[in-house]
């Protein structure tokens, strides 16, 4: 691997940039690996590369049916924040936060973390209780999470219309040290640095079956590509992971839904933060390109489709109109939508399942790529060890059966 | 926006109906007869097919009744309503159980 740095861009550029490597490899198929990933977005290569670094297991596999980065890692909004209600999520989000914190370094590549905060804001009684609840539980875990009334809110973020709208702002939870990172920059900085390693990164390469043996452990992944054996495999596949899961028999608690996004045409730096507002339906920041980027609800239904109603876009761009009185003039440059996999109780699930060599990481539902490194992180400790790691422990399939659910239904950002 | 044809009431925009989640998933009969993995099955596991999907909505703006649906998830394109209480229609092609 190439290392970037200052003195390396100066060095190339007086060569006219000509001596570039390749970022990562485009092998073909292994007969065999210790480890196969399902899915090439940020989770499954964050989980490759947590494997190969910290566990010493490099024959692995990340499979990705179409191209690294495709799937709902390049289409997210790109907010990070780890400022959830119970125990076990903090800990898990907080893990993911400060694995970001150091991210850049880590993998060798500028994934344009920034620190920007993250403002929750409140419209009626029950958000002020519900946040300031919030703020509390955040701050006994050492979370950290701020009170802020109106006008503060209105200091911290000058564009916010605090007052002569429907529902004015009566306050705001505001994490300091969320924001927003470049997820381009995510899935190919984990791409190259698990490359690295020694991880294969296949891509066209569409998983097709499980290969069970006569004890009920994984022998191997079917694809378009060939038949790869393997006894371990973790299933990284976003909205699809109930359609993979079927396929070793596994009956999934997750529904998919498309969720759709937005961006605005470029302007020049016009709002400071990240701002969400959970009740009025509307959340945005503005990327470094200087797009306002801005996140609509999922639709009613469950599908594959990969676009979602107009109906459901008005119904946001109405919010940011209200909130933001000086983006009624923006035109909006593109949408899209991703399939997210929403579990009953809004958590995710990075877990063991009941087939022996098969793991799941899945369930992050609107609000996976703020996990990233932590999730990668945890689920290549499970993978590693046949045991979740203690952060993950909580996150298991048999929480339905056994009621530990972890409720983050009011955390989970505007989605639901 | 998609448009919905509500076996009582005809073709109307989405807009005036509400999902209701996969159909066909009966109440078991003596709940307290069932193994925990059972009741977890029933309550939070879902098919979630890539494909044609029965599925409930509800008429809420209009007659306010519950009604099925097969749809494809990929296209969402819906091929066929029917009342509540009715069979799902067999469909060829249809591989889903």
């Amino acid at each position: 691997m190439q290392k970037f740095s200052g003195l390396e861009l100066l060095r190339r550029a007086l060569g006219g940039h000509k001596s570039w490597q390749p970022q990562w490899r485009n092998p073909d198929p292994k007969p065999e690996y210790d480890a196969v990933i399902i899915g090439a977005g940020g989770h499954g290569l964050a989980a490759a590369y947590y494997l190969a670094k910290e566990h010493g297991i490099t024959r692995v596999a990340v499979l990705e049916r179409g191209w690294l980065g495709g799937g709902n890692t390049g289409r997210n909004t790109t907010i990070v924040r780890s400022n959830y209600l119970f125990d076990e999520s903090a800990a898990l989000y907080e893990h993911s936060v400060k694995l970001w914190e150091g991210l850049s370094q880590d993998i060798n590549y500028n994934v344009m973390y920034s620190a920007r905060g993250v403002l929750m804001l409140a419209h009626n009684i029950h958000d002020v209780q519900s946040f300031k609840r919030h703020v509390h539980a955040n701050r006994l875990n050492g979370v950290d999470n701020e009170w802020l009334t109106a006008e503060q809110c209105k200091e911290f973020c000058p564009p916010l219309n605090i007052s002569s709208m429907r529902y004015p702002i009566l306050g705001g939870a505001l994490q300091r040290r969320g924001g927003t990172a470049r997820h381009d920059a995510v899935a190919w900085g984990f791409a190259r640095a698990a490359d690295a390693r020694g991880v294969d990164i296949i891509q066209n390469c569409e998983v097709t079956g499980i290969r069970r043996g006569a004890d009920g452990a994984v022998e191997g992944v079917e694809t378009s590509r060939g038949f790869i054996r393997t006894k371990k495999i973790g299933v990284s596949a976003a909205g699809h992971t109930s359609v993979v899961m079927a396929m070793a028999g596994v009956r999934m608690p997750l529904e998919s839904y498309p969720l759709q996004a937005l961006v605005s045409e470029p302007v020049k730096p016009a709002f400071p933060t990240v701002v969400m507002s959970n009740t009025i339906h509307a959340y945005i920041s503005q990327s470094d390109k200087g797009e306002m980027v801005i996140g609509a609800g999922t639709d009613a239904y469950t599908s594959y489709s990969q676009r979602g109603a107009l109906h459901i876009t008005t119904h946001t761009l109405d919010a940011i109109c209200e909130l933001v009185p000086q983006f009624r003039r923006l035109r909006m440059l593109r949408n899209w939508g991703g399939i997210v996999d929403v579990t009953p109780d809004r958590s995710p699930i990075i877990a063991k399942t009941p087939v022996p060599g098969l793991y799941v990481n899945c369930g992050w539902g609107t609000g996976g790529f703020k996990a990233t490194p932590g999730s990668g992180n945890v689920f290549a400790h499970t993978i590693a060890k046949d045991a979740p790691h203690p952060i993950n422990a909580p996150f298991t399939l048999e929480r339905f059966r056994d009621g530990f659910l972890i409720d983050e239904a009011a955390a989970a950002a505007v989605a639901h | 926006m998609l448009i919905i044809t509500c076996p009582w009431c005809g073709a109307r925009p989405e807009l005036e109906f509400r999902y209701g989640g996969e159909a066909h998933i009966a109440r078991p009969a003596d709940p307290s007869t069932l193994t925990d993995e059972e009741w977890a099955d029933f309550l939070y596991n879902r098919t979630n097919p890539k494909g044609l999907h029965a599925e409930r909505w509800r008429h809420v703006h209009g007659c306010g009744r519950f009604f099925n649906a097969v749809r494809d998830t990929v296209s969402d394109f819906f091929v066929v309503t029917y009342k509540a209480g009715e069979t799902r229609p067999d469909i060829a092609g249809d591989q889903a159980k």
